[in-house]
């Protein structure tokens, strides 16, 4: 029955487990909405997480992460604890960034997380950026930069896409299709059937279409794009096709979509099919009920870890405007 | 000593940081081989290669951003937005992204980068190509917004914006790129939030900014032939803002007149204003006066723009009227 080594075992393992933590965090960040210690509003990623732990997986500890508003997932994929982000949701000082940004600006520059951005399409030209200073200084660092199937119509995409093709820049960019832009069917309001895929060929790039709900898929895609980046070969822009199993934010229930379009997507569920297909590559189902209640005691561990955080007092407020730590405008 | 327009003075200062700073690089449109559209960067791109220099497509998102993301990753970018009104069109990564990505992410970012841009009327370019735009900069919290007035300044704070690890707004006014000054061999380093002392009289204070700064010296010599002494204070920044100087100057005459480009609302000088209504009132001997141009697009024809920015003669009149009333 199975056909793969040991070691591709473990690391389809771990690729599982990050698929679970960002399934379960995402399921707490949920709860913790209805019982009011999450304010303001949060993108979930839940049915999308095959996406950011495939990629995470292809990426060195050196390369960059620049996600969207629905950063979660980017965010923990990377490596960033559960408690910090918890604690930033719930605006403490134990949060990633202590509070001052929130769900949608979640950063760990020591985990290359460059941010996460809340203005669509946005990080696309900063990703460029970072990719140019990479190439400037000559390192292999590659930015990776996730987006949504909605940024594709803003100029800054094409902005974006074109320099990066100009400049053969080491950025991947990834569109993460979930088919709805935030209450819109994309296709309504797109002029080509894949709205990121079929605009590859306006940069001289080719369109790459992957399952974004099979990790080992979205696994493959990335190393190959990451490996172009890294030879200097240039940019790379992928479509992974996947679908949000809730609404677009906190305050959306989803309703506009069709029963049998969510019935058929949660059938393609990431990880019930990952599940499944490790055990037919021999992993026993013991041990992925074990990485289960390994992640269900870490997200247990960090939602109180991240509850008992202390409120931000004044010293932060007027604190970081400036490079020199304060905010002072004038003398 | 030699004499320099200041626009040899923007090449002259990017090259004086370029050279003792590998990390200091320079994007934009135009700039690289064609020397600038209004020959602000003539020689940058042949000493330092299109590497260091580097021409953009027209996309002033892409340019921007990919200064911000340099940026954050170690280097410390130059980038031109050609027309200061073309800020419009990717206001957006200035405000949103560069402005508040350091506060958002609690000081994990750092943002060593300058935007030049061309700033202003006076060319009869019209609406589109001649806005004052340093008040939409200056009321950004996390930007840092810088004015200069003469080739001298150019240099000294081009070097300190350059060095400095905020991001500064550096407004070049297109109608100075011609004036011409005595400026010393060698570096040239200057001080973010300086206001200067350009000349001293009992009667009235004249703070002025860019352009406005030689048209206040000229009208407080023409005050002067009336016997109305005025002093001369030259802002050079706005963020940060220089109002120990201000306030002193203020104090010292007993009048604060500003002499502002922009349209009249929200200018800075109503911010000064402000400062000075609360923290020195009891100096004043009579209002304050702000002389801008009017609450209206800058029109194309000469005649018309001429009327519409506030002149050599509007500002003594203004200044002259005012103390006699």
């Amino acid at each position: 029955m199975t056909t793969i080594t040991t070691t591709d075992l473990e690391f389809k393992l771990e690729l599982y487990r990050c698929q679970v933590a960002l399934r379960q965090f995402e399921q707490r960040a949920y709860d913790l909405f209805l019982e009011n210690y999450v304010k303001g509003t949060s993108h979930l990623s839940i049915g999308q997480e095959a996406i950011a732990a495939g990629f995470a997986a292809a990426m060195k500890p050196t390369d960059w992460t620049f996600a969207t508003y629905r950063g979660h997932a980017h965010t923990l994929a990377r490596g960033v604890a559960m408690t910090p982000v918890f604690a930033e949701l719930m605006g403490r000082t134990n949060g990633l960034m202590a509070g001052k940004g929130g769900s949608m600006h979640l950063t760990s520059v020591e985990h290359g997380v460059m941010g996460s951005y809340a203005i669509i399409g946005a990080h696309l030209p900063i990703a460029c950026g970072a990719a140019w200073s990479a190439q400037y200084r000559g390192t292999d660092q590659v930015a990776v930069c996730f987006f949504g199937d909605g940024s594709v119509n803003i100029g800054a995409f094409h902005e974006a896409l074109n320099l990066a093709a100009v400049w053969k820049l080491p950025v991947v960019f990834v569109c993460e299709n979930n088919l709805w832009m935030e209450y819109t069917r994309t296709s309504e309001v797109t002029a080509v059937a894949n709205p990121a895929a079929d605009r590859a060929s306006a940069y001289g790039l080719e369109g790459i279409i992957v399952d974004g709900n099979d990790v080992d898929a979205v696994f493959a895609v990335a190393t190959t794009a990451m490996a172009r980046a890294r030879a200097g070969e240039g940019p790379s822009l992928i479509e992974a096709k996947t679908y949000r199993h809730g609404g677009h934010s906190r305050a959306d229930p989803g309703k506009y979509r069709p029963d049998e379009e969510v019935a058929e997507w949660l059938a393609k569920d990431p990880i019930p099919m990952y599940h499944a297909r490790l055990l037919f590559e021999g992993a026993s189902e013991d041990r992925l009920v074990e990485i289960q209640q390994d992640v269900a005691r870490e997200v247990e561990e960090a939602t109180e870890a991240a509850k008992n955080g202390p409120i931000p007092g004044a010293e932060l407020l007027m604190k970081d405007v400036w490079a020199d730590g304060g905010s002072q405008w004038r003398n | 000593m030699a004499q320099l327009t200041f626009r040899e003075a923007i090449a002259r200062g990017i090259a004086q940081e370029m050279r003792r700073d590998e990390s200091v690089v320079f994007l934009g449109e135009d700039i690289g081989a064609a020397g600038g559209v209004f020959k602000g960067t003539v020689g940058l791109f042949e000493e330092f290669g299109g590497r260091r220099v580097r021409d953009t497509p027209i996309a002033e998102q892409a340019i921007l951003g990919a200064a911000m993301g340099a940026a954050m990753t170690g280097l410390r970018p130059i980038a031109e937005i050609m027309f200061a009104d073309f800020f419009a069109v990717c206001w957006d990564i200035v405000v949103n992204e560069i402005a508040k990505s350091r506060y958002m992410t609690n000081g994990q970012m750092t943002f060593p980068l300058v935007i030049r841009s061309g700033n202003g009327g006076g060319l009869r370019f019209g609406a589109q190509h001649s806005q004052s735009v340093e008040n939409w900069a200056m009321m950004v919290p996390g930007l840092k917004v810088v004015v200069p007035s003469n080739a001298k300044d150019v240099i000294g704070l081009m070097a300190a914006s350059i060095r400095d690890n905020d991001p500064v707004i550096f407004l070049e006014e297109k109608a100075l790129y011609s004036s011409k000054m005595d400026v010393p061999d060698g570096e040239i380093i200057d001080t973010l939030g300086s206001a200067s002392v350009l000349r001293r009289g009992g009667d009235a204070t004249l703070v002025a900014l860019g352009t406005m700064v030689p048209r206040a010296l000229a009208a407080a010599e023409d005050l002067a032939a009336t016997g109305i002494e005025c002093t001369v204070v030259d802002l050079r920044s706005l963020v940060p803002l220089d109002t120990q100087t201000v306030l002193a100057e203020v104090a010292a005459t007993g009048r604060l007149f500003t002499v502002e480009e922009n349209p009249r609302l929200c200018g800075w000088g109503a911010e000064l204003a402000s400062i000075v209504a609360d923290e020195a009132f009891y100096d004043l001997d009579g209002p304050i006066v702000r002389i801008t141009t009017p609450h209206i697009p800058l029109p194309a024809a000469d005649a018309l723009e001429d009327m519409a920015m506030p002149s050599i003669e509007r500002i003594a009149a203004t200044v002259n009227a005012s103390l006699n009333s």
